[in-house]
């Protein structure tokens, strides 16, 4: 086993499903960093979509199979701030509310152990030059989740400055992308007003590539980006740092 | 089809003058509400204090209350309780009757307008003057308040020009003037003012140690209101209490500066009992519960209850700033409205407001009190559902999902069928997604079949 040890990845349902490249960015960049990656393959999705949609007890539930799924793992990492932002905070609040002692304990535990990935690779690896190469101008959108909820700072920042050839964008807007999970669907008027604004302070910046560190928000933005044929493109943080020479 | 906040918002963003009127109005506040903010080296600390203060304040409401009522009737006020609105209004209504007044002056209170005073007293024969620059606007041009400090924040300069022209201005040119306006809303004020000897407020405080009652504001027309009349009548919620006149050095430094942006707001009037030869020569408080007792048996809902009512929340949402106050259906908009109004009214009164939010938690950090707005949104969102109920198709889509993430077979089986187009996790990502973004491509393979695929 190498140095850095074992980390178990919780890739979410919804890179598995939707977004596999950035499942597969992340496993490229533990590796590169000396991590021996395992994913245990009876995970399926933490429960934040149910959970935030109004489905406590169906959200628990899955919170609580995600936590069997990693019970043995000393370290787990996942590329989505909302999900793990969803296991550390939300979640242990509902299970309070919900009277589910054993599972706030449980959540609690596992919030020790668990890493959004910049979380992991700036303060448990300490890197902030993973040794990429991306030759581009690359604006970086803060997430809500990782901005206001993991409160991620500059982290994400250090390691896109740290990327070879690449050129960072200041992106003035800092608001939300109008994703909210089933608000997008549910209030889609709304949603995509705020979309509009995230792409009309995207495209000042005169950036070709929207990086963040949630699919989600990505899909959001690069789903409004490519419908409005903006020629700008989102990738996940871990696919810019994935990139090699 | 749209209902509720959905349908509301979805015509509010139509209304381009409103977007740009939002859009210019919240970014003002929230530029100087940070610049105040950030020059206080303790604000973290303060906010901290603010919300232990409400929280410890909120476990013993009962014995504050009564504390308060023992203080201000000792020094000459009188207090009443009002289970709801029907019983607030018949006590203010039997007040103006009892003192003969046709007229009543009114300093911005949202009490007051959540009940429908105005109304009330229309009813009843009395006619209510609102004195707030911005709540004279809304009741001249028959409009609501959108904003909870910023009633007339909808409207622009030449709205309200235009407005004043035709109604207290009538027969003169004004102009856009922001000076020019307030000069026009004083020489309609001043006269009511020297005239009308009742008036009712709202309050920001009470303070149970000394029966102390503050109300902070910015024009003075509250001063004028509190000061100048026969009879005074205040109208609070009954979460307004303070324990201790000392916990009135945490809120007054919360409150402007969240509020608008200011160090000190220019006008803090605080009145205990009366007083004989200054000021009003009776005092009655009106205690309104109103639905808050029933906020408070939600142990998790409750912290809604410790708004100091500063929309902060507001002014820095995306969505509120977008769709304006209208859209909330409720004189609490916004953040705070979309946990405070289904709690307050009943759930099943305001279905759709706990969806209201992306969740992007700016309500939360602006929040001088820390409510912690998000969570209480999501705790809602459950409430709803299990009390009141879902629409078919989203409960059937949730049971779907559901049943494909608790295994692993069935979820892996919803992956394949995802990439054909159909079943649980392809239903989630519907019709409204599609008018203005575009679906990413299905990727030939997932995750974890190029992880099997890999060894």
């Amino acid at each position: 086993m190498s140095a850095e040890g074992r980390v178990a990845l919780l890739v979410t349902c919804f890179n598995d499903t939707l977004f596999p490249g950035v499942g597969q960015a992340t496993v490229a960049v533990l590796e590169r960093l000396g991590c021996e990656v395992a994913f245990p393959a009876e995970q399926t999705c933490c429960g934040q979509m149910h959970g935030n949609s109004g489905g406590r007890d169906e959200g628990l539930a899955l919170a609580a199979r995600t936590l069997r799924v990693f019970a043995a793992e000393p370290a787990v990492v996942s590329p989505s701030a909302s999900c793990v932002g969803w296991l550390r905070e939300t979640a242990p609040r509902l299970a309070c509310e919900a009277g589910e002692e054993e599972l706030v304990a449980g959540l609690e535990e596992l919030g020790g152990r668990l890493f959004e990935l910049t979380e992991f690779i700036c303060d448990r690896l300490g890197v902030e030059d993973v040794g990429a190469f991306f030759p581009h101008r690359v604006a970086y959108h803060p997430t809500c989740h990782s901005q206001r909820g993991l409160r991620l700072g500059d982290r994400p920042l250090r390691l896109l400055r740290s990327v070879d050839g690449l050129e960072l964008a200041a992106l003035e807007d800092e608001d939300c992308c109008g994703f909210g999970g089933t608000f997008a669907v549910k209030n889609a008027d709304v949603s995509t007003a705020m979309l509009g604004d995230k792409m009309t302070a995207l495209r000042a910046t005169g950036a070709e590539v929207c990086a963040a560190v949630d699919s989600s928000c990505l899909m959001q933005i690069g789903g409004g980006l490519r419908h409005a044929r903006a020629g700008l493109r989102t990738l996940h943080l871990a696919e810019i740092l994935a990139c090699e020479r | 089809m749209k209902a509720g906040f959905e349908a509301a918002a979805s015509r509010a963003l139509e209304d381009s003058q409103l977007r740009r009127n939002m859009a210019r109005a919240t970014a003002t506040i929230r530029d100087r509400r940070a610049a105040a903010v950030g020059e206080v080296e303790d604000w973290e600390e303060l906010r901290e204090a603010g919300a232990a203060i409400k929280a410890a304040t909120m476990a013993s409401l009962p014995e504050q209350l009564e504390r308060l009522e023992r203080a201000v009737a000792e020094r000459g006020g009188l207090v009443h309780w009002a289970r709801d609105a029907a019983e607030a209004n018949a006590i203010v209504a039997g007040l103006a009757r009892a003192h003969g007044a046709e007229e009543v002056l009114k300093v911005k209170s949202i009490a007051t307008d959540e009940i429908e005073l105005n109304e009330a007293l229309a009813a009843a024969g009395v006619t209510a003057h609102e004195t707030d620059f911005a709540e004279l606007v809304n009741q001249l041009s028959g409009d609501w308040s959108s904003h909870i400090l910023v009633p007339a924040i909808h409207r622009n300069r030449s709205e309200i020009r235009l407005l004043f022209e035709r109604t207290i201005a009538r027969g003169r040119r004004l102009e856009d003037e922001p000076a020019v306006l307030a000069g026009a809303a004083r020489e309609h004020l001043r006269e009511l003012f020297l005239r009308v000897p009742f008036a009712v407020s709202g309050a920001n405080f009470a303070v149970a140690e000394t029966g102390a009652v503050a109300v902070v504001e910015s024009e003075g027309n509250g001063r004028m209101c509190t000061t100048l009349p026969e009879v005074l009548v205040t109208v609070m919620g009954i979460e307004k209490v303070l324990p201790e006149w000392r916990d009135l050095e945490v809120f007054l430094q919360l409150l402007p500066r969240s509020a608008t942006g200011e160090r000190m707001n220019p006008y803090t009037s605080i009145w205990s009992g009366v007083d004989p030869g200054d000021g009003p020569r009776e005092f009655h408080l009106v205690l309104l519960d109103n639905g808050r007792t029933d906020v408070l048996a939600d142990e998790l809902g409750r912290e809604a209850l410790h708004c100091i009512r500063c929309s902060a929340c507001l002014n820095v949402c995306p969505v509120y700033s977008r769709v304006g106050g209208h859209a909330y259906g409720s004189v609490y908009p916004g953040p705070i409205g979309a946990v405070l109004t289904p709690q307050l009214r009943g759930l099943e009164q305001a279905p759709t407001l706990p969806w209201a939010s992306s969740l992007c938690g700016a309500c939360l950090d602006a929040c001088p009190v820390k409510i912690d707005i998000p969570t209480l949104l999501v705790h809602l969102r459950g409430r709803v559902r299990r009390e009141v109920g879902a629409p078919r198709g989203e409960r059937a889509a949730l049971g779907l999902a559901f049943r494909a993430f608790s295994d692993r077979g069935r979820y892996e089986r919803a992956q394949r069928l995802r990439r054909l187009g159909r079943g649980a996790l392809a239903q989630l990502l519907a019709a409204p997604w599609s008018r203005s973004r575009e679906l990413p491509e299905p990727p030939p393979q997932t995750f974890r079949e190029w992880w099997d695929e890999r060894g």
